[in-house]
């Protein structure tokens, strides 16, 4: 077979993979981008008003915008928080799933699961609940009755951080577990006969062996956090007092769509995706120079 | 080379060539006089009642009409703009007649979702409030039969206030004062439960000063939250939520809802309550211990503007059944059917007659009524409000000042550029 014909049938093989991309990626990506480049609000969708092209009006609008930037800003840091926050508890809790006898490791997992399959929403009022200034379980603990979570800016990023981290951790536990498990125990038994320490072994060992796994829980893990929405819009009340707890994701839900602004909404969309485009694009490449094979 | 090209013309051209999908509602042209009248209600927590009324509506109606039937779908209040904007965008989906909020008109009208209506022809019309008519219309025309209205007055606890010796308010600047004094002999209680996101409670403190959301020149709008006689009515309302009367920390997050909730705990001396809270307080451990007054205006004696919240009934654009449509609509917003909806539900009339007939037999009433009939205003009647109350401009703009974060020109400042941004766009 010629190399043209290998070709064809490798792109014959691939193709439904492909369509499906398309379809379910590429489109959806083209309209928000076509979205974007146009004055679509609710008058334009139900044919009430004409439609105008606008070019990069709607991103010139939105850059311009003080607030956004403000947003940004605390999208990037809040999302920091929680994948570092996921990661910690997760890997922490993995290596102890490692180490302990069965029906504890079972409990944990069961535990974990649970928290994972709770939906968002339900999660989120249940953290309210927990979190109540007068009935709260969690004030009543701690003689703290009145005292308001959500009011105060930190602590209700603080707050909501933590429920994102418990409802994420999960997936990079079962991950990291799985990862461990699939160590060859020949190695671990070559590195203890050469005399590593379990401190030298996990690090000279099993964490270069984790680190493609590592890499995909924290893509994973960005991505997630960086779009949170739910447990924002619910615990804060749509994004706190004042605004002040706002995320992109909420900010282009209460500024645009809400609001009937879809091409505005569309161009904070993009702008988002190429954000994480980016981000993610700088990790790997970060990853690549440290001598990772990807 | 050769795929590369043909991408980026593609590209190209896609952009160039293709717009987002438009679509909507085409006046249909026909008005058939037989089939099936589809109508939109709103659900309720307790809708039996309201179901009972509309099907004796329903079978006077058939009973008139041979080979007409109605079909009610009850819908939630929560997901109303998505249900309406599907039905502006597919009028196969939508109904032919439909109840809305008064709020939502001027947006569901540029949206071309809504008809004009001609109640010239009916008789009953003519009795209508005008000022609650009023928040029928876009640009003097109408397009929907008020159906209820709501307002709200100040509810206070008579226990509280006999066993302290004070008096309710009889004036809008005595209202801070006397909720401070409460607050300071019975610290446990909040002296007035108002909200920083509820901005009907806010709304009476700017108009009563003299203020308003924002000025109309011939249809055009500007922001009017920066005079400063609004100033002075935010200030007023902003003084509320301060540690000494509602703690921001328990206040500032609250609409109206949640207003009422601290309220029907017990934990408030008093709130600023629609008619349509007097259920709910009923069934709450205030029950029985607090009495209603109209919230008071500047002056010593006179009533606050209210807003005038409720619900209207309007005919579809799409539809296919104009007259049949109209027809239900005049019948179910027509005085007896609004009288059975009031037995009911506990729904304010919009006829000026039914008003006093239902407040002579209920005093319970008597200070919403006196409210309605002191003169009522509304936001203002444009499409962009919809995007200004999505926003969260004016709730915003309050928890702003309550929270120290602005101070009450720089909010009001900030807030009026962002109304006029939605104003002009």
């Amino acid at each position: 077979m010629t190399a043209k014909g290998q070709g064809r049938t490798a792109f014959a093989y691939l193709a439904p993979a492909l369509l499906v991309l398309a379809g379910l990626l590429a489109y959806p990506i083209y309209q928000l981008v076509l979205i974007s480049l146009y004055d679509y609000g609710q008058e334009q969708v139900s044919g009430g008003a004409p439609l105008e092209f606008l070019g990069l009006g709607n991103y010139q609008e939105l850059l311009g915008n003080q607030q956004f930037w403000g947003v940004l800003g605390q999208t990037v840091a809040f999302a920091a928080v929680c994948v570092v926050g996921t990661l910690l508890v997760g890997a922490f809790l993995a290596i102890l799933a490692t180490r302990v006898r069965t029906w504890v490791r079972m409990t944990l997992f069961l535990a974990a699961l649970g928290a994972w399959s709770t939906p968002a929403v339900a999660g989120s009022t249940i953290w309210l609940f927990l979190f109540d200034a007068n009935f709260g379980f969690v004030n009543e603990v701690l003689g703290i009755q009145g005292f308001s979570w959500t009011f105060d800016k930190w602590t209700a990023f603080g707050l909501v951080a933590a429920q994102v981290i418990w409802c994420s951790f999960p997936f990079v536990m079962v991950t990291l577990y799985a990862g461990i498990k699939a160590i060859p125990g020949e190695v671990l038994e070559a590195a203890a006969l050469d005399g590593a320490s379990a401190f030298r072994t996990a690090w000279s060992v099993t964490l270069p062996l984790l680190r493609p796994i590592i890499l995909v829980v924290t893509i994973q893990s960005i991505i997630w956090d960086f779009k949170v929405f739910t447990q924002i819009y619910v615990m804060t009340g749509g994004g706190g007092i004042a605004g002040r707890n706002l995320v992109l994701n909420v900010y282009a839900y209460q500024q645009a769509f809400a609001a009937s602004e879809y091409g505005l909404g569309a161009a904070i969309g993009v702008v988002m995706t190429v954000l994480l485009l980016g981000i993610t694009m700088f990790y790997l490449r970060a990853l690549r120079r440290s001598g990772e094979v990807l | 080379m050769r795929l590369k090209t043909l991408v980026a013309v593609l590209g190209v051209g896609a952009v160039v060539a293709c717009a987002p999908v438009q679509s909507g509602p085409k006046n249909s042209g026909t008005d058939e006089q037989t089939g099936q009248v589809r109508v939109w209600l709103f659900d309720e927590v307790n809708r039996g009642p309201k179901e009972a009324v509309v099907k004796e509506a329903i079978s006077e109606f058939q009973g008139k009409h041979s080979g007409v039937t109605v079909d009610v779908q009850y819908i939630q209040v929560s997901s109303r703009a998505e249900r309406f904007k599907a039905a502006f965008s597919d009028p196969k989906s939508a109904p032919d007649v439909a109840e809305f909020g008064n709020t939502d008109l001027a947006g569901y009208v540029s949206a071309g979702g809504f008809s004009e209506l001609d109640l010239s022809g009916w008789t009953e019309s003519k009795d209508l409030v005008p000022t609650i008519l009023d928040t029928a219309k876009v640009d003097g025309k109408t397009y929907g039969v008020p159906w209820f209205v709501g307002v709200r007055a100040l509810y206070y606890r008579t226990d509280v206030f006999s066993e302290l010796g004070l008096k309710p308010p009889t004036s809008l600047d005595e209202i801070a004062p006397l909720a401070r004094e409460i607050r300071q002999r019975k610290p446990e209680l909040i002296g007035i439960s108002a909200g920083g996101k509820y901005l009907f409670a806010a709304l009476p403190f700017i108009w009563a000063n003299g203020g308003d959301l924002a000025k109309s020149d011939g249809g055009k709008f500007t922001a009017a939250i920066d005079s400063p006689q609004a100033r002075a009515g935010v200030a007023k309302y902003a003084e509320l939520i301060k540690d000494d009367i509602c703690p921001p920390a328990a206040c500032a997050g609250n609409g109206g809802d949640a207003s009422v909730e601290a309220f029907r705990a017990g934990k408030a001396a008093m709130t600023i309550g629609g008619d349509f809270n007097r259920k709910s307080v009923d069934a709450s451990s205030a029950a029985g211990k607090y009495a209603v007054v109209p919230l008071p205006g500047k002056d010593k004696g006179s009533v606050a503007p209210a807003f005038a919240g409720g619900n209207l009934l309007g005919v579809l654009k799409g539809t296919q059944r104009k007259t049949l449509a109209t027809e239900f609509t005049q019948l179910l917003a027509s005085k007896k059917y609004q009288q059975k909806m009031y037995a009911a539900m506990g729904n304010l009339p919009t006829f000026s007659d039914v008003q006093k007939q239902v407040a002579d037999s209920d005093k319970f009433l008597e200070p919403f009524t006196k409210t309605l009939q002191s003169g009522t205003k509304f936001v203002p009647v444009t499409p962009a409000w919809a995007k200004i109350e999505a926003q969260a401009v004016v709730p915003t703009m309050l928890q702003e000042v309550v929270t120290g974060a602005k101070n009450v020109d720089t909010a009001t400042a900030d807030a009026a550029k962002t109304m006029n941004a939605a104003f002009t766009s």
